[in-house]
């Protein structure tokens, strides 16, 4: 394992697209050409050693490579965005479409995201210790096919449109989040540990959610079918089971209807 | 128009408008016009050991016009497909920014469409109502040629005329609508279907009855194509038939296609057909239900290839993620029924609708496959390529960057094989088609006749565009590609009609080694065509502005000189 570390030496003005910053386009260079990948200021081309001091040369191949930036990247977009293996550990905050479209590997943001983090993403493992935007794990502006794998833990809170279009994977807030969750999903799921203001589930096909804190506003087309005991992140609890959305088309599986499920803690 | 002199030395000539087969030799150009000779001084480039064609034609594409817009609104993540938004010669060169894969961006038609070298494009269906907006977007679409054909098949003042049997005002209104409108030709979308979508009706058969209007699509076409020759316009009807994307609908379509028996053309402008039947792809369909889904290409091209006086497009599949969009309105809602994807609809007042429906063709899904299959038995069973032309009747089937894709698959069996044995159901695709048994590859000579010579002909623009005789306009292809020694690998052949290595259009040099160099004189072709005025025709006009039945003012109407700046226009005298 190699390890590349990016010192973010200079502010841009703009926002700086960053697409190059994954181990897959790292993989087999030296530090000296990685400084020459390209990125966005605007319109204009620029070079990664505009913005960082690169140190250390990469691994043979993405999983060989790891990337520690280590500074504030809340001007960087896309990091790690499209990367297939290896890690990429940002001690600072980042900003939008984080880890979007990724297949695989880590990334690791040790401050707070912007929105559209792990968009359309396919695999692989994204952390954030700090808050999230909006748009966490959703599709792409006007796409109907949203996240279909890989795991998505925010550490802190999360805006709105969590997993909108989803199709697979798990997204964890282990804070609050506040509108709409899963509109549209048709599989995967969303586990929020604090409270959503509402919108949970709109017009969803199919798929799992968890709200463990409150849900202030519940939607009319869930309607309660069951109290459960599950196991989600590790710890169990007693919880209500709803289906829905009852105003939405709905597969079938051995003859039963396949609704999406909405659990919350059990009425005392 | 750029002034000056050029010289396109030793090249292989292809130019089936004077039977020109790889011959070598030399284009001269002067003052945007092709011409005998030039003089010493002239600019010389050189295509030795590289293909020369005149600038290619497009018949039919959808690439300016409120549906067009439509769908780049309802489609952002199409924009994202495109892979990367900057283009090298964007960077480099200071031009403009492309966006979108199948409803690309105004500056991104015009550029790829050059970089294929092709010099004209006709957008195939233009809302009357909507002709300032559509030429506002024309305009913006640098480098190419283009006109528009505004849609009459489902428009209220025609359907009452022909339900009257009246040919001469039907002819009236139509040179009036081209004249205020700036359009070029007669372009009908599911005769009768769209008019009857208002009423949440369709017209699937020749013979249903549009509600109020009483008339029948087989009464529309017929009386259209009776008004088209009345004026002896350039281009002929253009149809659209009814009934588009079901499965059986072969018959149908060869009885539309019996309408223009009988029928003769009359013009001054060297067209022969009375009838065009684009997208043919999508109306040559066998079996009963998608189950037993067929092509009947080889039925409908029999019927083609023994009848002198109609031309056809191809609307080749191109198996990639696409955006439908068409004016017949009732066929985007069965799409959306379908596909269960986002649905736009526009009803345009008293003349049209629209929709659009995003769609994937998918290479695992078989009837994706027989729509490949078809669009290609098309061209492959025509007998006489001046009639047949290449589209992808863009966005629809595909995006009109395939071309080249679509060229590839004519010209090798060995890449139309490679595409069949990739199919996940290549067994069930086999019973239900005849491409694999077809041995036919097209020369190069085939292609020019389907891209240049047969669309302008047919369009009734052949003294200007489609081939490379003197007089012609100055617009010159150069592919590298070896006549004599033509690559045994068919992927270069599709990288050769990719990027030009050279395009000329009006005399200038706009592509050089496949990149933008220029953003070109593009002109907007449009036809005025005189006739004395018909008093009729004027006052139901004028009521149905002033009556209420339009909801707009009739000097709102007309589309303003500043929005076609650059105009071509072909102007005559009708004949009585």
């Amino acid at each position: 394992m190699a390890t590349v570390t990016l010192k973010p030496i200079k502010t841009p003005e703009l926002i700086f697209e960053g697409y190059s910053i994954t181990p897959d386009n790292f993989a087999g260079k030296t530090a000296a050409q990685i400084a020459d990948l390209p990125g966005h200021e605007g319109k204009i081309l620029m070079r990664l050693g505009d913005f960082f001091e690169i140190s250390g040369n990469a691994g043979e191949t993405a999983a060989d490579t790891n990337i520690v930036i280590t500074g504030d990247c809340s001007r960087v977009k896309y990091i790690g965005a499209r990367m297939t293996a290896g890690t990429v550990t940002v001690n600072g905050n980042a900003d939008m479409y984080v880890g979007g479209w990724m297949k695989g590997g880590k990334v690791h943001i040790k401050g707070n995201m912007d929105s559209f983090c792990g968009i359309q993403m396919e695999g692989g493992e994204l952390i954030c210790d700090g808050d999230a935007k909006n748009h966490v794990g959703c599709a792409y502006r006007g796409d109907w096919r949203g996240m279909k794998g890989g795991t998505i833990r925010i550490r802190g809170s999360a805006g709105n449109d969590i997993g909108t279009f989803m199709l697979g994977g798990t997204i964890i807030i282990e804070k609050d989040a506040f509108i709409h969750v899963s509109t549209h999903a048709e599989g995967g799921t969303v586990i929020i540990k604090g409270d959503v203001e509402g919108r949970v589930g709109g017009q969803m096909v199919k798929g799992d959610m968890y709200v463990l804190g409150k849900i202030k506003f519940m939607m009319p087309g869930y309607q309660k079918v069951d109290t459960v005991e599950k196991e989600v992140d590790g710890v169990t609890y007693k919880l209500d089971h709803y289906i829905g959305d009852l105003g939405e088309r709905h597969g079938k599986s051995k003859g039963q209807i396949v609704y999406a499920n909405l659990y919350v803690p059990a009425a005392a | 128009m750029a002034q000056g002199e050029l010289i396109i030395k030793g090249g292989f000539i292809v130019d089936p408008t004077r039977k020109i087969n790889g011959d070598v030799g030399d284009v001269a150009i002067k003052d945007g016009k092709i011409v005998e000779k030039v003089s010493s001084s002239a600019k010389v480039i050189d295509a030795k050991g590289k293909v020369v064609m005149a600038g290619g034609v497009d018949v039919h594409a959808h690439v300016a016009g409120p549906k067009v817009n439509a769908g780049r609104l309802m489609r952002p993540e199409d924009k994202l497909r495109a892979g990367t938004c900057r283009s090298n010669m964007a960077q480099k060169n200071g031009y403009r920014m492309e966006s979108g894969f199948s409803i690309p961006s105004t500056f991104k038609t015009g550029y790829e469409y050059a970089r294929m070298g092709y010099a004209f494009v006709m957008e195939a269906a233009m809302p009357p109502l909507l002709a300032p907006h559509t030429h506002e977007e024309i305009h913006d679409t640098p480098i190419i040629d283009e006109a528009a054909l505004p849609v009459f098949g489902n428009n209220w003042f025609v359907m009452d005329y022909i339900r009257k049997g009246e040919v001469e005002n039907t002819a009236a209104y139509i040179a009036w609508l081209l004249k205020v409108t700036k359009g070029y030709g007669v372009k009908v979308v599911n005769p009768g279907g769209t008019a009857a979508w208002a009423w949440g009706l369709n017209c699937l058969g020749l013979n249903d009855r549009v509600p109020y209007f009483e008339v029948t699509p087989a009464e529309i076409m017929t009386g259209l194509m009776e008004a088209n020759e009345y004026l002896g316009l350039p281009h002929s009807m253009h149809v659209h038939q009814n009934d588009l994307g079901n499965p059986g609908n072969y018959a149908i379509t060869i009885d539309s296609l019996k309408l223009a028996e009988g029928i003769k053309t009359k013009n001054k402008f060297g067209r022969e057909q009375v009838m065009h039947s684009t997208h043919l792809q999508f109306h040559s369909y066998g079996g009963e239900g998608w189950g037993t889904f067929c092509s009947k290409a080889k039925e409908v091209m029999d019927y083609v290839n023994k009848t002198k006086n109609i031309t056809i497009d191809l609307g080749c599949v191109t198996l990639d993620e696409t955006t439908t969009m068409t004016a017949d309105g009732p066929f985007e809602h069965h799409l959306h029924g379908l596909n269960h994807l986002k649905w736009t609809n526009v009803d345009v007042e008293m003349e049209t609708a629209a929709g659009v429906v995003p769609y994937v063709y998918d290479p695992n899904i078989k009837v994706c496959d027989i729509q490949w299959a078809i669009g290609l038995e098309l061209a492959l069973y025509a007998k006489d390529m001046d009639r047949t032309f290449i589209t992808t009747d863009h966005p629809n089937a595909g995006p009109f960057t395939r071309y080249p894709r679509v060229i590839k698959w004519l010209m090798s069996k060995q890449a139309r094989d490679a595409v069949l044995n990739s199919f996940k159901h290549k067994d069930k695709v086999l019973d239900a088609i005849s491409l694999h048994t077809i041995k036919r590859e097209l020369s190069l000579f085939e292609i020019a006749q389907m891209t240049r010579a047969g669309p302008a002909k047919c369009l009734g623009l052949g003294a200007y565009y489609g081939g490379l005789a003197p007089g012609m306009l100055g617009d010159v292809a150069i592919y590298d590609l070896n006549f004599k020694d033509m690559p045994r690998d068919p992927e270069k052949i599709e990288a050769a009609f990719q990027r030009a290595a050279c395009f000329v259009k009006s005399g200038e040099i706009v592509v050089k080694d496949g990149e933008v160099v220029s953003n070109g004189h593009k002109k907007t072709v449009w036809v005025n065509a005189k006739m004395p005025e018909n008093p009729q025709v004027t006052r139901d006009v004028t009521q149905a502005f002033t009556k209420g039945t339009y909801t707009m003012d009739i000097r709102n109407y007309p589309v303003r000189d500043y929005l076609a700046p650059h105009p071509f226009v072909i102007e005559y005298d009708v004949e009585a």
